[in-house]
């Protein structure tokens, strides 16, 4: 009966072989616990810290000495202006930038030098940048502490994103459509225009929405341009009843933004005001999750459409 | 598969190209060296060859492919009939030659657009605007390619839900509806089934009173089929050129008659 003694011995081995299957799978679940739980956890606490404090009148409330009536307003409304103004700027620079490095630019050493400072920009600290635009913008250009200077700021912080992401989603195209444009005798810009920017927009967009989603929770380069954070007034609306129906004055005003609300509230040594900490994180917590489920509906949906 | 006779193989016509003295490099390495060879005007020509002879190096000079990547130089001239101009030339646009002379890929590389305005792109760089007219010759192009029964009614679809076999004539008729001088074809039914295969096939045979075409082929029995001549190449160097009849009936050369059957390539 030497083959049943093989067998039994075959299964023996495999039985000890599954039991560090079965380890693996379990350090793992424990690993992954580890990250969801912790996440689970401050959402949570915030959750139940914050929701009782999400009424209407939080949103429409400017902050106060009173913890119970004070809100968001002017923090939620300059988090908006100040990314209109973040993508503005980073888009079109980002994009354009992405697109010369990728189509236009000789492969030679200066481009690779570029190329490499552009991956290395998205790594360098965010306090930095502050310093950079609290010497350039604000005092240098005048720009002073506004909406400008903080959405220019934030611009520069994503733009290398926004480059890096661009030139991804360019690289996925095909050389074959790239010829096929070319040997119809199209020019450079023509197959930029024509194929390679409408090919790349899904990979594009998500990459902006990546870069604005950590754009709006940053805080340390916002302080060191020095936003106020305490702001009981709105800019001047954008949009005017009368002629040109444009406003551009906002642009100027000082401002404070939602994680420098938190900031400043989570500093006060009052109970209720952690309360409302909670509920400006859960805002913001939800406005970057919404961000980045855009992103990725885009990727998944929008790309679905063009398989190479 | 049936077999389409060149019928006018043997009647002289008129040069529509003559390659002279043609090297070709990449970055130090020669790919082509001293090409002479004429292309006759409205009849085809297959390039043959083991795998990295040279034929679609060769066949990528013709619509200056080549000069989309950097350190890559020509040598010698490629003229056109009948103006006399050297395509090579560095002052002769690269644009100006591939509005002349459009080319088939090896894959089927349709737009992520529509039918039509994947037919229609070519005409549109040109400046082609007006509704109607393109309307008129992407149909042409279309019927061209054999091509218009099977989607004249849904030209708003997503060329990628065609067929293989429909996509590669999709670009066969986007090639066309520019009325190009020269048609090139890279290996265009080698990413394809015998069925479209020979529905290209036949398609070349269609269009071949029509536009001069220069086509590669890894398919000896395609060479003999579809073209007028024959360019039999290895090792960057063309070995020997006539009329398709004489190179697969009595090659002059020895090395051409290995090839051609099956000694080896």
């Amino acid at each position: 009966m030497n083959n049943t003694n093989n067998i039994n011995e075959i299964r023996t081995i495999i039985a000890r072989h599954k039991r560090w299957d079965l380890l693996a799978l379990v350090a793992g679940i424990i690993a992954l616990m580890i990250a969801v739980l912790t996440f689970i956890a401050l959402f949570g606490n915030m959750v139940i810290d914050g929701m009782p404090r999400l009424t209407w009148e939080f949103f429409t409330s400017f902050p106060s000495r009173k913890p119970e009536i004070a809100g968001i307003l002017s923090a939620w409304v300059g988090t908006t202006l100040v990314m209109l103004v973040t993508a503005v700027a980073a888009v079109p620079l980002g994009v354009a930038a992405g697109v010369y490095l990728e189509e236009y630019a000789p492969k030679n050493f200066i481009t690779e030098i570029i190329e490499i400072n552009v991956t290395n920009l998205a790594g360098v600290p965010s306090i930095i940048y502050g310093l950079l635009a609290l010497g350039l913008f604000v005092y240098q250009l005048g720009l002073g502490q506004s909406i400008l200077a903080a959405g220019l700021t934030l611009a520069l912080l994503i733009l290398p994103i926004v480059i890096v992401a661009t030139r991804e989603a360019i690289r996925s195209i095909p050389v074959t459509i790239r010829e096929g444009a070319y040997a119809l005798g199209a020019t450079k810009w023509q197959t930029v225009a024509d194929h390679v920017l409408p090919y790349s927009a899904a990979g594009i967009l998500t990459g902006i929405i990546i870069g604005l989603a950590r754009a709006i929770g940053e805080t340390a380069p916002i302080i060191t341009i020095g936003a106020l954070t305490f702001i009981a007034f709105l800019p001047p609306s954008p949009v005017q009843d009368q002629f040109p129906f444009l406003s551009f004055e906002w642009l100027m005003e000082p401002f404070t933004v939602m994680p420098i609300q938190m900031f400043n509230w989570i500093s006060r040594p009052q109970e209720a005001f952690q309360h409302n900490a909670a509920a400006a994180g859960l805002v913001l917590v939800l406005m970057t999750l919404l961000m980045n489920g855009l992103a990725i509906y885009l990727r998944y949906h929008l790309r679905k459409k063009i398989k190479w | 598969m049936q077999i389409f006779k060149p019928a006018n193989a043997a009647s002289p016509t008129a040069q529509k190209a003559a390659v002279n003295k043609l090297n070709f490099y990449y970055g130090g390495y020669q790919a082509l060296k001293n090409i002479n060879m004429v292309v006759h005007e409205k009849q085809v020509t297959a390039l043959i060859g083991p795998s990295g002879c040279g034929k679609s190096t060769f066949l990528r000079c013709f619509n200056r492919m080549h000069d989309l990547y950097p350190h890559n130089h020509y040598e010698g001239e490629i003229l056109l009939y009948p103006d006399n101009e050297n395509i090579l030339s560095p002052e002769v646009d690269p644009i100006e030659v591939r509005m002349r002379i459009s080319m088939v890929f090896q894959k089927p590389n349709p737009f992520p657009k529509s039918i039509f305005e994947n037919v229609a792109y070519g005409l549109r760089i040109r400046g082609v605007k007006r509704r109607s007219i393109l309307e008129e010759r992407v149909e042409n192009a279309l019927r061209n390619a054999a091509l218009w029964g099977e989607v004249k009614d849904r030209l708003g679809d997503l060329a990628f839900n065609l067929s293989g076999g429909q996509q590669q004539r999709l670009c066969i008729a986007r090639a066309l509806a520019t009325d190009p001088e020269i048609l090139l074809f890279d290996e265009p039914t080698s990413a394809l089934d015998p069925i479209a295969t020979a529905s290209i096939e036949e398609l070349i045979s269609d269009i071949r009173n029509k536009v001069t075409i220069l086509i590669v082929t890894h398919n000896m029995q395609q060479a003999a089929r579809v073209s007028d001549y024959t360019a039999y190449m290895y090792m960057g160097e063309l070995i020997e050129f006539g009329a398709t009849d004489n190179i697969f009936i009595k090659p002059k050369n020895k090395q051409t008659e290995d090839y051609i059957t099956g000694r080896f390539g």
